[in-house]
């Protein structure tokens, strides 16, 4: 039964609102540590090799260092078949930027002034890091079967024979997450206590970084700590412990009863804490003369690192978003010799979508069909990948609504020929889809407490999303109560486990352990328990036979200087189903948030690797353009009334990661309509337009 | 080498003995364990490191602590008056001009020291006319407030908040 709503939907303001405005929320490196050890990390210089030498004398010299770490004298972790943590453990090196040292002193200074001098020689190898789709040793990720040879047929045959043909190749660079805090472990090793490790990390999940590094050190889960009371942003870059983390845990090891600081200098973030792997997506769609699809083929190509798999799955989207008989997607990997690639907000259904739904709209084009119709023939009855029944879709009442509330009937479907005082205007419009998952595992603990409140624990994470909040107003109606009465505890590993805060699932996940906690606790206690009253309660298994995803309809205008070639992009809205918003304020961030971010993977962002070398050269915020407040115009989201009951019990579904998807296609097929310029290469500047 | 110097943070007056490369953030934050500016990028080129600096928004990041013996610093701590936060601040709160917080520091700072700028006179990239007062419409907040990244993507409620904070 779908919980009733008082708390949930209305617009609550944050609850951590004073203490982030003032910067007085502690994040990581704000814990208060007494007397502590600061590191410096060194880089590997070269791509690919081994290690010749690496001199130490120098640092070790340098007043206030206390120990210059490397793979000579580490501590030795247990082999957990993730060579990414396998910090500081051999000789060789697999990227460019790979941890091969670090110096702890007693100030940050003298750290970072001994790691320079830390001299090191290799016997490097030549480095392979250039995607291009013509690689003769591309391959299938690992545990995928490509696509057997009737339905390669199958699909030959009908695009072959449709009315019309789209077949383009769409290009996103390396992309990287950057959140605005720097990946932060603050770790201290005690050899007295019953904890041995405790860490305060900027994390997305507080369990999975115990339950991933606690065996690499020897540890039973409860001989280690993780605790994330704030955290500033992750977009999936903190969705795992990456080399960072382990190597602070060797700091401390090193220093025990020291607690060790180490924030990563956004320069090396770049190589270390993942990033989005470019993509070479070739996109073919056959359709009948009307627009309706018969054909679908998306095969991407993707990099992943010699240490370690990563696959950005772009075919996702295709699975489901629309109709047609004739299926064909297939996915390819190159493994060089780069840093290794990883979750970056949604994975795979981002750059996905930007070359589908480019596509679409040149499919469009071709059929003389306005690309909101056709979207609207060819939304399926029922999810293409599963043949299961939806939730709920209700994308063609976002793209209608949008359109009427965006204005869509002034878009010439003629590119290239709409301008108000010399600046060429246009529209564009994309389709949004995001899977709504639910993690199995997490657990939450009520306790009625003397004050007469309930007490609600879990160990989840709020990086920025409003999960304070959410949860707490989701814990609320479930009680039955004020949100005054529930005192929420979360990011802790003392705290019942949680799954991590990524793929959209936090909310779903957690909420409904909450929900099913509370649940017990009013059958077996009734309405007024007595005090210490606890239950306990784990999240209930997601349904079956139901395909359950976000939807929504993603809208631009763009202006582009016919001179210049400068873009500007005055609006953007999104229209989303998204089941019941849980808190209107917040939920619209997270919306706008993912939209602002597709705006910036559109025209600005890009991670330049030099093949030469294997290293990302733009690594710092100067170089590695974001978007800035003047580059953003009136981004605004809103949402169906909706309730889907069979999401999850709040009628919820994810909202973290739908804002990027079809955000970047929006504005790139408003950039072709206001020039008749067509871009298939994110991102798309000036010069582009010019040609 | 080490020099002694004070510096007045909020209101309080501290004194060390510093390392003639420590910058003004990490004094603050990494010897007297004030955390409110943040660290973002450490090079002057994301703004969450902003504080008011004898009344100026300076990144602190690029500045040396030893440089600013006997400066006044107001980080965004400061500018509440305990439970009783600034306008810009309330603003950020009603407007949801954040999300994780991260950023909001410096941006809080970043927009009082803006306001007092926009107060005076002081023209920006998109002003066009250079000698009457200055009108802070939609494209001169954005404008000027484009040195502090936002990677969560408040921009336009951080907008909201300050068209609200201007006009009161
Ligand atoms: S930390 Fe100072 S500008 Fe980024
Ligand atoms: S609120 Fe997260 S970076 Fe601005």
């Amino acid at each position: 039964m779908t919980l009733q709503a008082n708390a949930m939907g209305t617009p609550t303001r944050r609850l951590d609102g004073a203490p982030k405005v003032t910067g007085t929320a502690p994040y990581a490196y704000e814990q208060p540590v007494k007397n502590p050890v600061y590191v410096h990390a060194v880089q590997s210089g070269v791509a690919r090799g081994t290690i010749r030498s690496i001199e130490t004398v120098a640092a070790e010299a340098v007043d206030g260092v206390v120990a210059v770490l490397t793979h000579r004298n580490a501590t030795r972790l247990a082999d957990v078949g993730d060579d990414e943590l396998a910090v500081l453990q051999s000789d060789s090196v697999a990227f460019r930027g790979q941890l091969i040292a670090a110096v702890l002193a007693e100030t940050p200074e003298a750290a970072r002034h001994a790691a320079r001098l830390i001299q090191v020689t290799y016997d490097d190898e030549p480095a392979d890091t250039e995607l291009r789709a013509d690689r003769e040793d591309l391959h299938a990720p690992e545990g995928e079967d490509p696509p057997d040879d009737r339905s390669r047929d199958e699909f030959a045959a009908a695009f072959s024979s449709a009315d019309v043909r789209v077949d383009q190749t769409y290009t996103t660079p390396m992309l990287h997450n950057n959140p605005m805090e720097p990946h932060t472990t603050v770790a201290v090793w005690d050899e007295e206590s019953e904890v041995r490790l405790t860490m305060f990390d900027s994390t997305q999940g507080v369990h999975v970084v115990r339950s991933t590094l606690a065996p690499l050190f020897g540890l039973r889960p409860e001989q280690m700590r993780v605790v994330a009371p704030h955290v500033g942003g992750g977009f999936g870059s903190k969705g795992m412990p990456h080399a960072h983390n382990v190597l602070a845990g060797l700091a401390a090891r090193a220093v025990p009863g020291r607690p060790v600081k180490y924030a990563v200098p956004r320069q090396q973030m770049y190589a270390l804490t993942g990033h989005r792997s470019p993509t070479i997506q070739r996109i073919r769609l056959g359709a009948e003369r009307d627009g309706r699809l018969a054909a679908i083929s998306h095969d991407s190509v993707e990099h992943s690192s010699t240490v370690k798999e990563f696959a950005e799955e772009c075919g996702k989207p295709t699975r489901s978003l629309y109709a047609g008989a004739h299926r064909l997607i297939t996915q390819r990997l190159a493994t060089l010799d780069v840093p290794v690639p990883s979750w970056m907000r949604a994975p795979g259904e981002c750059p996905g979508a930007f070359a589908l739904e480019v596509a679409m709209d040149e499919l469009a084009e071709a059929c003389g069909v306005d690309p909101i119709d056709l979207r609207i023939v060819n939304d399926p009855e029922l999810d293409p990948k599963t043949g299961h029944p939806w939730s709920s879709r209700r994308l063609v009442e976002c793209l209608q609504e949008g359109a009427e509330r965006f204005g869509w009937a002034a878009r010439d479907p003629e590119p290239g020929r709409r301008q108000t005082g010399g600046t060429l205007v246009g529209m564009g419009v994309a389709a949004s889809t995001y899977p709504c998952f639910r993690s199995p595992g997490s657990v939450a603990r009520i306790e009625v407490t003397d004050d007469g409140r309930y007490s609600v624990r879990i160990g989840a994470v709020d990086i920025g999303t409003g999960a304070w909040t959410a949860l707490t107003q989701i814990a609320a109606d479930a009680l039955g109560c004020d949100m005054e009465l529930v005192k929420l505890e979360i990011g802790d590993t003392d705290l019942p486990h949680a799954t991590v805060a990524g793929g959209s699932s936090g909310l779903t996940s957690w909420g409904s352990a909450i929900v099913e906690a509370a649940r017990i606790l009013r059958h077996e206690h009734g309405a007024s328990p007595r005090v210490g009253t606890t239950v306990e309660a784990e999240t209930p298994d997601k349904p079956r036979g139901v395909a359950v995803h976000s939807f929504g309809a993603q809208f631009a205008e763009v202006h582009v200087d016919p001179d210049t070639g400068e873009i500007r992009v005055p609006r953007m809205l999104g229209v989303f189903a998204v089941g019941r918003v849980i808190n209107a304020a917040t939920a619209r961030s997270q919306l706008i948030g993912g939209m602002t971010m597709g705006l910036s993977m559109a025209l600005h962002e890009v991670g330049v690797m030099d093949h030469r070398t294997g290293h990302v050269v733009n690594h710092d915020l100067a170089e590695y353009h974001i978007v800035t407040n003047a580059d953003v115009g009136d981004v605004e989201a809103t949402w169906l009334d909706d309730v889907d009951p069979q999401a999850n019990p709040m009628g919820s579904k994810g909202i973290g990661e739908i804002g990027i998807v079809g955000a970047p296609a929006a504005v790139a097929n408003a950039v072709y309509n206001a020039t008749g310029v067509r871009v298939r290469d994110l991102p798309i500047t000036a010069d582009l337009l010019l040609r | 080498m080490e020099v002694p110097i004070t510096i007045r943070v909020d209101g309080a007056e501290r004194s060390m003995t510093i390392d003639t490369r420590t910058t003004l953030l990490d004094a603050m934050r990494d010897r007297l364990s004030i955390m409110s500016p943040k660290k973002g990028c450490d090079h002057g080129q994301c703004g969450s490191c902003t504080v008011l600096l004898d009344g100026r928004r300076v990144v602190s990041c690029l500045a040396l602590a030893v440089a600013h013996d006997g400066a006044e610093i107001t980080t965004a701590a400061g500018l509440a008056d305990g439970a009783e936060l600034h306008p810009v601040q309330q603003a950020f709160v009603d407007r949801d001009g954040f999300q994780c917080g991260y950023c909001t520091p410096g941006q809080i700072c970043s927009a009082v020291g803006m306001l007092e700028e926009a107060k005076a006179g002081h023209p920006s990239h998109v002003t066009d006319d250079l000698t009457g007062p200055i009108d802070l419409d939609d494209a001169e907040l954005r404008e000027r407030m484009s040195g502090n990244l936002c990677r969560c993507g408040a921009y336009v409620n951080i907008v909201a908040a300050l068209r609200e904070g201007t006009a009161s």
